[in-house]
């Protein structure tokens, strides 16, 4: 009897590992998934803070591609050692804070070490929904050798999508998979992969060409940077790159930055850091809960009042009433005038 | 056969499913563990979770703090 060859793929949630793993399977191949979480990666749940997007379909699509290739998907937190990757990128920055290649180098790196780490279950080689040419950074011809060599994988990385185009791996030469029956897709075209799709008979899936990380995010990867410049130190921690992701975000002072809640759900949100954070809410009227992150003096309190009002019901009223809660402090109430438009200046927008 | 409990609370997904996947390492068949999450899309993915990974979904139910508990029996499988 021939042995059944296993592989474990890269799970993005994405199109193209989704079909690289039919691919495999389709050569009956065994295949189980991996998934690294950094703390960057876009997830239905984080929009889902706020309320308008509460209607949207809360699912993590790594687990939804999963349960639609029945196979067994393991989720590893990576968050900490992530942080070389971002602070210490050896093949530099994409267009924002995204170091795409050293990522991909590093995801591959870490699922050659889940692969010694289970022998004993007998995995064979790595598998990736990698196309050429499918992105600027990380998927170009030149890059997939970079991304082999420098993560360990070397022949065992088989990139089911683009395999024709690439020298032949090990799995291909050793006959466990059939490199006639490999695709050699390449490019920025998504038609091939989605007749593909059609093949398969998977009609829904996650958006084609839409990205997996928050560092890909102008906006995100401007906050970021801020935060840094702000503690004047690039370190960060788990709560700093969530709260990114939530609220409007003010530094009208380089020593702290407000932010913001957009709606109910961001401020209940925030509610839940009420003990670690110095909070400004207007109580008078309908508004936003606001979280300072930094250090604040006395002498701020009006202005952080003033512009928090600004973003309630209130904001037309000669006077609104404010709370800041500092923790373990007394709770302060003040009576302010909202800030105008014009006061609140747009540098101080982040 | 014991029961257990994981506070997931505060943390969004994937975290309560990496925290539910990593107790359940060290459980063994039949033990019940109970998930406590503030977040509402782990309603989605710890069920998801456990399916594709041959863990059972009891079911849900939300605590007197309106958190949600999900509770999973851990089903080990031979390798």
């Amino acid at each position: 009897m021939t042995k059944k060859h296993k592989a474990v793929a890269l799970i993005s949630g994405g199109l193209d590992s989704l079909l690289a793993v039919r691919v495999m399977q389709e050569q009956g191949i065994e295949v189980e998934g991996i998934n690294f979480y950094t703390g960057f990666c876009v997830e239905g749940h984080t929009h889902a803070i706020r309320n308008h997007d509460k209607d949207k379909q809360k699912r993590n699509n790594a687990l939804w591609a999963a349960e639609q290739l029945g196979i067994k998907l393991h989720i590893i937190d990576v968050i900490q050692e992530y942080k070389d990757v971002l602070l210490n990128p050896k093949h530099g920055y994409g267009a924002n804070m995204n170091p795409c290649l050293d990522c991909k180098i590093f995801m591959v790196s870490k699922a050659v070490e889940w692969v010694k780490e289970n022998h004993k279950n007998g995995f064979d080689f790595i598998i990736t929904g990698e196309v050429i040419g499918q992105r600027p950074m990380s998927q170009r011809k030149e890059t997939m050798p970079i991304v082999a060599n420098e993560s360990g994988a070397d022949d065992i990385l088989l990139r089911p999508l683009c395999a024709k185009n690439l020298p032949a791996t090990k799995p291909e030469l050793e006959g466990w998979v059939d490199r006639e029956k490999l695709f050699d897709f390449h490019g920025r075209n998504r038609k091939p992969q989605m007749a593909l799709a059609k093949q398969f008979g998977f009609t829904d899936y996650a958006s084609p060409a839409g990205g997996c990380c928050f560092l890909t995010d102008k906006n995100y990867s401007d906050k970021l940077v801020d935060l840094w410049e702000g503690r004047g130190s690039r370190e960060y921690e788990m709560d700093d790159i969530m709260l990114l992701k939530v609220g409007r975000h003010l530094r009208p002072k380089p020593n702290f930055k407000l932010i913001i809640a957009r709606d109910a759900g961001e401020s209940k949100y925030l509610e839940g850091y009420r003990k670690q954070f110095t909070t400004v809410q207007v109580i008078s009227h309908n508004g936003p809960l606001a979280m300072i992150d930094g250090t604040i003096d006395s002498e701020d309190f009006e202005l952080v009042a003033g512009i928090v009002a600004r973003y309630g019901q209130g904001r037309d009223a000669e006077q609104v009433e404010v709370t800041i809660s500092v923790p373990d402090e007394e709770l302060k109430t003040m009576m302010i005038k909202p800030l105008s438009v014009d006061q609140v200046l747009t540098e101080w927008h982040i | 056969m014991s029961k257990h409990e994981l506070d997931a609370r505060r943390m969004l997904c994937p975290m309560p499913v990496i925290k539910a996947q990593n107790k359940i390492k060290e459980l063994l068949d039949g033990d019940i563990l109970d998930v406590i999450c503030t977040d509402p899309g782990a309603l989605s993915d710890i069920p998801a979770w456990a399916r594709i990974n041959g863990h059972e979904f009891i079911g849900h139910h939300e605590n007197s703090d309106d958190e949600l508990v999900i509770t999973i029996r851990v089903v080990c499988t031979p390798q």
